[in-house]
């Protein structure tokens, strides 16, 4: 029990830390959401290559694994499990299947729910 | 001439002093605040998960906190709550993966006046295709210098 509150503790600490550096280099820097994702992105891919990532999603779970550096992580060592496994093949091809479920429901329920919700301030 | 441009440095001025000065200690509180507690409640998906499936490895667990977290957060873009979330949450909201969902749904909301293929099909990705491009074409170096030092 005190475990498992501890876990919620390190995930809270991890994923605001994530957050809140984001947050400071946005309003230091005035650099756009965008590029900080695609930033956070590439931090994550580094570390996710040489496996040091895998450490922290270890000790803080969904609080390493949910921030975008996570999705960089997932794509590295999806292509690095497609080399082990697959060769070239999975080299080429193991980033996409690791993450493809995520992306796949963004875009197919982002479709769908387009249908129905129009902008507040685009009405034609 | 001169005198616009006077007008202008005076209204920056102007603008700066106006500005509510949430301050940055604020806006650094929230976003941690937000991102943290987000990520909890991913963290309580994946107990769910794992106490329903025990035998589910780590990779699959995350993969589906990562689905059920983008599912409410389109949800929530479509209700129209997520933008007062994002609001107050600042980066809190957009580096988790919720982000990344919020842009997707948003864009495909704000632009599908502007028809199927060009509206909704292409300005979906306004923010979630550079993430996307860069993240493949960053996977895929990681996997062919992966291959490289396999073959040594």
């Amino acid at each position: 029990m005190v475990l498992g509150i501890l876990m919620y503790l390190k995930v809270f600490f991890v994923g605001g830390l994530i957050c809140m550096i984001a947050e400071l280099i946005q309003i230091k820097t005035k650099i756009t959401p965008a590029r900080i994702l695609v930033i956070f992105l590439m931090v994550g891919a580094i570390l996710g290559g040489f496996g040091l990532y895998n450490y922290l999603i270890e000790w803080a779970g969904a609080g390493a694994s949910l921030p975008i550096t996570g999705f960089g992580n997932a794509l590295a060592r999806g292509a690095v499990e497609g080399a082990k496994t697959n060769g070239l093949f999975g080299a080429i091809g193991g980033g996409l299947m690791a993450t493809s479920a995520g992306i796949a429901v963004s875009i197919g329920l982002s479709y769908i729910v387009s249908f129905f919700v129009s902008s507040k301030t685009k009405k034609n | 001439m001169e005198n616009t441009e006077k007008r202008n440095e005076e209204y920056l001025l102007y603008v700066e002093r106006e500005t509510p000065k949430t301050g940055w200690f604020n806006s650094l509180l929230h976003a941690f605040l937000v991102g943290g507690m987000i990520c909890c409640l991913g963290q309580m998906f994946g107990d769910i998960i794992k106490a329903y499936n025990p035998t589910m490895d780590m990779l699959r667990v995350s993969a589906w906190i990562s689905i059920i977290i983008i599912t409410i957060t389109i949800l929530l873009t479509a209700f129209g709550v997520f933008d007062r979330i994002a609001k107050f949450g600042g980066a809190g909201t957009f580096i988790p993966i919720s982000g990344f969902a919020n842009s997707i749904a948003s864009c495909a909301i704000e632009f599908k006046n502007e028809g199927l293929v060009f509206g909704i099909g292409s300005k979906m990705f306004f923010v979630a295709g550079p993430v996307i491009v860069n993240g493949v074409a960053y996977s895929i170096i990681v996997g062919l210098v992966y291959s490289l030092i396999l073959l040594f």
